[in-house]
């Protein structure tokens, strides 16, 4: 199916329903009895070698001379892999590069050797044998000294840059203006599973193939990037992810350890497992870039928006193109006739920055919903109906249509619940030591949909088996297909089984970019509503009125138990969906509603959320319990960017210092109380056939900036650089200038 | 993580012994801090020393109505021990705000001791630091420093103890109590027991080469208010960009009676200043104690907001001793 139209009545659409109930995750028991294997637990490959891996300890430069002599004759020790004696690979595709090409060093945590041995110990004891002589220069890894060499990016998906009307004209005019910079710092994924691959390389007689049980978000797509890296053609690369441990982006293309572990299989033709260490994941893996964004708001003494620009610099490593696409939501955001967007990339010697969590949106929201509170304090405004009167009819810069668009209705219905009324003035508010402070920020993230097929097989038994190479990367997605499925075919959850997790099964969208649910599932609709259809002309019972209910197919008096129509060989049917007409007439985001009370510690400048609540939608909700925790996921995600999560750069060495959970702070359970999170009712019958939207990302998106505007609300004092800590808080009270990152 | 031999001994004399006999040794207890470090390769023991079975778990009342404390009695134990609830507070508030509730498990009262500091340049084996690899410079001097000291640094170290425990213990006035390969014992006052960096950072702590730390004494109790205020970028789980330990004893009006104050975060070893808090008793002044403590404080860069902090907790602090 193509989404060219909107979908119309579907059997979803029943009352009471399988799909949104909120039931358990069918693999949660499996996963809290320690039962669903990770990639490093695979145990199905017989006596697998282990690799570790050897940073660069410097972030520019070459290396002079590489003495393994040790690691080599270090016991167990059957591998010491470097740039003089890898396996030969292919170009790079997307962020997977060949590892271990040639001398020269372009950031620090740059695989330079891969040590494999007869157990870890042995393999990571090894790898400290290895030294390394450098020529090391200087690194840039200063994005504010970068920033006036920062060029225009190559295009991801979208242009950098955007224009309409006369911002320069408008601005100028504007009776009341804003013009701040925000920064945000290096953020890192830090999800609980670290990168892992199990590899093994194959020969037989109709050639090469490899296998990697691996940590992978988007199978497909890693099968192709690692295909090419490793110079095999699709598919004999088979990847397989039955459970992953958490993602947020750092799995969307495959780390260093999965191309190492494959190369030092094919060389020691034996099973090769490596999982990078906590520490190594900062640098050897993929982060959040810092970004610095320059936020220019005219507005008309009645708050009516008549300018808006916004600009966003972002660092990459040299030779790479990723950019952090800062204010790419701000183009369908607010109205205002006269508007800028753009995108500056700066090259460092830093490690990879890449997608994490709604990448772009969440720290261009950090940034521009709290230059919106500016806004609303300066006209004395109170911040939601600043964002009412800017409400667009239509997308501002497309010029097409919203599929749908109830931020106003998430604003309101989130102010009522919250008591957004009983919000002081700046300042006013205390209790105990204590200052106690409101904010609120909108939140909008796009929804898209990607190509996704599906299989799906009634068994004799009356069981239904759904295959597709989507992954579940702790968000549901097993749970969510079974209910689909279910719905779909009269069947309930207990009699779906689910298979995901390897390329062996149909091409499917993977997990990312909020397109995971709604590509896979409505692929996975469209195979279960060919399966119907074949049944039906199977059985030759009248489609015409035909519902599939408690394992049976009825029509007008006629009635079929699915178990009998499967037969002995059981019956069989293929979906697949891609984006259609759809995307281009209609602009399609999911919105939301964020409000935090925060109290600010009046002697220490700690601060600490009190309560918060996030008012979403995002279509169909596919099931209230699992959704509502991926939006509570997301908000901690905002708790965190907000008042805590820094990589800090070391610009004389371009490391990142804290580079370990110790030191890099994830809140912790004593840093979120209660929080809520609220969907409103919504169907998007243009976004897919399920109706629904995206929504693992929608959540993160503004619910830092709603903690900051609750701080400034609490203390007066506004904090232009994340995160906010407490020593910010102190400059602000004691006069003394923001020092900036 | 190097390969390392494995001792178990069966007495407190043979640990001793043991640990003066094999070069490069190390006692491991709860290994919450040393276990990491070896897998970094910081720490690289010859030999470990498993004390865990040596009968050091007693926590038990001294004749003069202190408290001795066993060097193996857990974190937890500790905390939730009857008469540290009751008599030495500022000590269960100081242990509880630390680590988390598996670590303090784990962790024990001569391990947290010796806890080491958690500056980022130490635990990072590409980077400089004379702590660490003597001679070899500090990454930390010049670089991203928020978690450093600003009291008592040198040109060669500008590490923090790390320990919430320490601080309580320094403003307790406590005692570390030893024993050596020989079998002789001694007692260390908390003022003796760490060091600051001088010129040789890694030297922490004024224990000899095999002394085993067999318990910790408290003296008879002190009367006052007990608080513990740590002051954390987040809200557990995190070590203390300051704290301070108060034992307050409210005398006339605003003005204590008696004052006992040490800090965290700011130094080498848990910061005490016992002019200062002379100072608070004889003026009621938290501004001139303040000044006292910080004699001679100076920041680093990212760390300079401990100094402003620093008087900003003391005078919350105090001022919420006098009011309880």
């Amino acid at each position: 199916m193509d989404m060219n139209q909107p979908i119309g009545i579907t059997p979803l659409d029943r009352e009471g329903g399988l799909v949104g109930r909120p039931i358990d995750r069918i693999d949660g028991r499996l996963k809290v009895t320690g039962r669903a294997p990770y990639a490093y637990e695979i145990r199905d490959l017989k006596s697998p070698a282990y690799g570790f891996v050897v940073e660069s300890a410097i972030a520019k430069g070459t290396i002079r001379r590489l003495d393994i002599d040790a690691a080599k004759r270090a016991p167990g020790v059957l591998l010491v892999m470097t740039h003089e004696n890898v396996p030969e690979q292919g170009e790079k595709k997307e962020q997977v590069w060949p590892q271990l090409q040639g001398t020269e060093i372009r950031f620090r945590g740059q695989p330079i050797a891969f040590v494999v041995a007869e157990t870890f110990e042995q393999a990571r004891a090894a790898a400290a044998l290895v030294k390394a002589d450098y020529a090391s220069e200087k690194p840039q890894a200063s994005l504010r000294e970068a920033k006036p060499h920062a060029v225009e990016p190559k295009a991801m998906q979208t242009p950098p840059d955007s224009t309409l009307g006369d911002f320069d004209g408008a601005f100028a005019a504007a009776p009341v203006k804003l013009d701040v910079e925000y920064t945000t710092p290096v953020q890192i994924h830090a999800q609980m599973e670290p990168h892992a691959t199990l590899a093994s390389w194959e020969t037989g007689p109709d050639g090469e193939r490899v296998t990697l049980y691996t940590a992978n978000q988007m199978l497909n797509r890693g099968q192709a990037s690692l295909a090419q890296v490793l110079k095999l053609k699709p598919e004999n690369v088979r990847l397989i992810s039955h459970y992953i441990g958490g993602g947020f982006g750092s799995k969307l293309q495959p780390q260093p350890e999965a191309t190492l572990a494959a190369l030092a299989s094919k060389s020691l033709k034996r099973p090769v497992k490596v999982a990078l260490t906590r520490q190594q994941e900062f640098h050897v893996a993929t982060h959040r870039s810092d970004t610095i964004q320059r936020i220019r708001l005219g507005a008309d003494p009645n708050g009516r928006l008549t300018a808006i620009a916004h600009e966003s610099w972002s660092a990459a490593t040299p030779g790479d193109g990723f950019y952090e696409t800062s204010a790419n939501v701000t183009r369908a955001l607010y109205a205002a006739e006269n508007r800028v967007t753009r995108h500056r990339l700066a090259n460092l010697n830093v490690p990879f920055a890449s997608a994490m969590r709604a990448p772009g949106e969440a720290v261009g929201q950090l940034a521009f919903e709290c230059a919106m509170d500016e806004l609303a304090e300066q006209l004395k405004l109170d911040p939601i109906e600043l964002r009412i009167r800017n409400e667009p009819e239509q997308d501002p810069e497309k010029k097409v249509p919203f599929s749908t668009r109830q931020l106003v209705a998430c604003m309101r219905e989130g102010a009522q619940r919250f008591g957004w009324d009983k919000r002081g003035a700046v300042g006013a508010s205390r209790d105990g030591r204590w200052l106690v402070g409101m904010g609120m920020a909108a939140a909008a993230r796009l929804n898209p949909l990607m190509p996704s097929q599906a299989s799906v097989r009634l068994n004799p038994d009356g069981t239904l088996t759904v295959r597709m190479a989507m992954t579940d990367i702790g968000t549901g997605t097993y749970t969510i297909l079974a209910q689909i499925a279910g719905e779909m075919m009269g069947l309930p959850v207990e009699r779906i089984h689910v298979e995901i997790g390897d390329t062996a099964y149909p091409k499917a969208a993977g997990s990312g970019g909020s397109f995971g649910a709604g590509s896979a599932g409505s692929a996975l609709y469209v195979a279960c509503d060919n399966l119907r259809q074949a049944l039906l002309t199977q059985s030759g019972l009248n489609p015409e009125g035909a519902t599939f209910a408690e394992g049976r197919v009825t029509s007008g008096n006629r009635s079929e138990a699915l178990a009998d129509l499967a037969g002995a060989q059981g019956v069989e049917a293929k979906g697949e969906i891609k984006p259609g007409a759809m995307k281009e007439k209609f602009s399609q985001h999911s919105f939301g509603a964020h409000f935090a009370e925060v109290g600010v510690d009046a002697d220490t400048g700690e601060i600490r959320l009190r309560r918060m609540l996030g008012v979403f939608t995002g279509g169909r909700i596919l099931n209230q319990k699992t959704a509502r925790s991926q939006a509570l996921g997301g908000m901690i995600f905002g708790i965190g960017a907000a008042l805590m999560e820094a990589a800090e750069i070391d610009t004389r060495s371009g490391h990142f210092v804290n580079h370990d959970l110790a030191e890099y702070h994830v809140p912790a359970h004593a840093d979120v109380p209660a929080i809520d999170a609220v969907f409103l009712p919504e169907l998007d019958d243009k976004a897919n056939p399920l109706k629904s939207k995206g929504l693992g990302e929608v959540s993160i998106c503004g619910a830092g900036a709603a903690l900051a505007n609750a701080v400034y609300n609490a203390t007066g004092v506004r904090i232009r650089d994340y995160p906010l800590t407490l020593d910010k808080v102190l400059d602000g009270w004691e006069g003394r200038a923001q020092r900036r990152t | 993580m190097k390969a390392f031999a494995y001792e178990r001994p069966a007495t407190v004399q043979d640990a001793a012994r043991l640990a003066s006999e094999r070069p490069n040794a190390r006692f491991i207890a709860g290994g919450t801090n040393l276990l990491d470090l070896m897998k970094l390769q910081i720490e690289t023991p010859a030999t470990l020393i498993d004390v865990n079975r040596l009968p050091l778990a007693e926590v038990a009342d001294t004749p003069d109505g202190g408290l001795r404390i066993g060097a193996l009695v857990r974190n937890s134990d500790l905390a939730a021990h009857p008469r540290v609830r009751k008599d030495y507070a500022v000590l269960g508030k100081a242990l509880l705000a630390g680590a988390s509730g598996q670590l303090r498990n784990k962790a024990t009262t001569a391990g947290n001791l010796l806890q080491r500091t958690r500056c980022y340049y130490f635990y990072d084996t590409t980077q400089p630091c004379n702590k660490r690899e003597p001679g070899s410079g500090c990454a930390a001097i010049g670089g991203f420093n928020r978690i450093m000291a600003v009291l008592g640094t040198s040109e060669a170290c500008i590490a923090t103890n790390p320990s919430d425990m320490n601080v309580a213990m320094r403003a307790l006035d406590a005692t570390v109590e030893t024993t050596d390969a020989q079998g002789a014992s001694r007692t260390i006052p908390m003022a003796a027991f760490h060091r600051l960096p001088g010129d040789t950072p890694q030297i922490e702590t004024t224990l000899k080469p095999g002394e085993l730390i067999t318990a910790v004494t408290l003296p008879k109790p002190v009367e006052g208010v007990h608080l513990y205020r740590k002051v954390r970028d987040r809200a557990s789980y995190a070590f203390a960009t300051i704290s301070v330990a108060a034992i307050i004893a409210k005398g006339e009006g605003d003005k204590p009676r008696l004052a006992k104050l040490a800090f965290g975060g700011l130094a080498h070893k848990p910061w005490r200043v016992e002019a200062a808090e002379a100072a608070l008793v004889e003026t009621g002044s938290v501004e001139a104690a303040s000044e006292r403590v910080l004699e001679g404080a100076r920041g680093h860069g990212s760390n300079d907001f401990k100094i402003p902090l620093t008087r900003r907790t003391l005078r919350a602090t105090v001022a919420e001793a006098l009011r309880a």
